[in-house]
């Protein structure tokens, strides 16, 4: 199976540096990208921890707030229509700021006041002190569910990012780097197989001029021993052989 | 536009029962914008589900809400909605109402997280 599944590449010297230099680039990516999980994660597990925390003491804020609530109402008599009609303008509101983990951005939000109490004057008859009180708990339930929001947020965007990066990081460890080791292995036999046949070749040659060059000279000893060729002719012939070439030089 | 209310600060929303929508309001996160558009909406009985759907579409919509709370058990109702919804922005946030005690195990958020930690550490 693993033969059909390489990169379409001419087997050559070049193209072996290629992928040796693409190989150790894809073994820096794949560490790198795995720093940058582990990363991710260490502030993912982080944030789920308060997450978890403020969760919890969100609930108990919440009950504080709805039970102040039920107190100002029980002084002050049913105001839920009056207040629900003289909405204006918000008066809590909320800032974005952007975190960086990583490379990834994470909004962070921030609440703060803007403008004035549009129920200042709520409570002036009676039950004002329980509507400030009251008022107060649910400022304090916005900040904690601000931040919980950006916690959240945070969580949300994280997970995301972390199943891209693992997604990311198997695959070059699981898919890219075999295939280029599978690609040089690959060009390596095939450049193994054109060596063992260049040898051969070579030997194969070296064997026919053996044989060629012993021809010529059972010729040549035919001829002096026929005495139609002088002993130094021969040898002086012998001399522009090209297998005596290295006393020439 | 959303320079504009990038700028100006973005909002909460509120999705709940008249005491919580109250409770809220109190502490100052109401506005009406120029339509007439409240941020805020009351979740009583007779409340269809549609119109919580449609609501809760229509604040996800805005691009002056940056968060958006709303009481469990009216998410309970639109929770198929509610985990449609992937993006970070706004973000939604399950609280619980007076009548309704905070269930962790039914929190989207934390459904999502689950099998990651032990479901017992977050009741």
């Amino acid at each position: 199976m693993s033969a059909r599944e390489r990169l379409p590449i001419f087997p050559s010297r070049g193209a072996q540096m290629l992928m040796k230099a693409r190989l150790k680039g894809a073994q820096k990516g794949h560490s790198l990208l795995k720093k940058k999980a582990d990363a991710l994660q260490m502030r993912f597990r982080m944030i789920l921890n308060k997450i978890i925390e403020t969760k919890t003491l969100m609930g108990e804020v919440m009950k504080e707030a709805a039970f102040s609530l039920a107190e100002a109402k029980f002084t002050t008599g049913d105001f839920n229509q009056v207040v629900l009609q003289n909405v204006t303008k918000a008066q809590i509101k909320i800032r974005t700021k952007k975190d960086n983990v990583a490379g990834v951005t994470l909004p962070v939000f921030e609440s703060y006041q803007d403008g004035t109490d549009t129920y200042e004057l709520a409570g002036l008859a009676r039950g004002g002190q329980q509507l400030a009180k009251l008022k107060k708990n649910y400022q304090s339930a916005v900040k904690l569910l601000v931040e919980l929001a950006s916690l959240q947020t945070s969580f949300v965007t994280l997970d995301d990012v972390i199943k891209i990066t693992n997604r990311r990081v198997n695959a070059i460890e699981h898919v890219i780097i075999p295939r280029i080791e599978r690609t040089l292995a690959y060009i390596i036999s095939e450049l193994d197989e054109l060596e063992r046949e260049e040898f051969y070749r070579l030997k194969k040659i070296q064997d026919k001029k053996k044989i060629h060059r012993a021809k010529v000279e059972k010729a040549k000893q035919a001829l002096i021993a026929a005495g139609l060729l002088k002993e130094a002719q021969a040898s002086s012939g012998n001399m522009l052989d090209e297998g005596d070439e290295d006393i020439l030089f | 536009m959303a320079l504009h209310s990038a700028v100006k600060g973005k909002l909460i929303s509120v999705i709940g029962d008249e005491d919580t929508c109250v409770g809220f309001l109190l502490g100052g996160v109401g506005e009406i914008n120029k339509n007439r558009h409240p941020n805020f909406m009351v979740v009583d009985k007779n409340t269809a589900v549609s119109e919580i759907e449609d609501c809760f579409k229509r604040f996800v919509k805005r691009d002056d809400i940056d968060i958006i709370l709303i009481n469990q058990n009216v998410a309970e109702i639109i929770r198929h909605v509610i985990d449609n919804h992937n993006s970070p922005v706004p973000a939604i946030l399950e609280i619980p109402s007076k009548d309704h005690p905070y269930d962790a195990s039914k929190d989207s958020i934390l459904r999502r997280a689950k099998g990651m930690f032990n479901p017992d550490e977050v009741a």
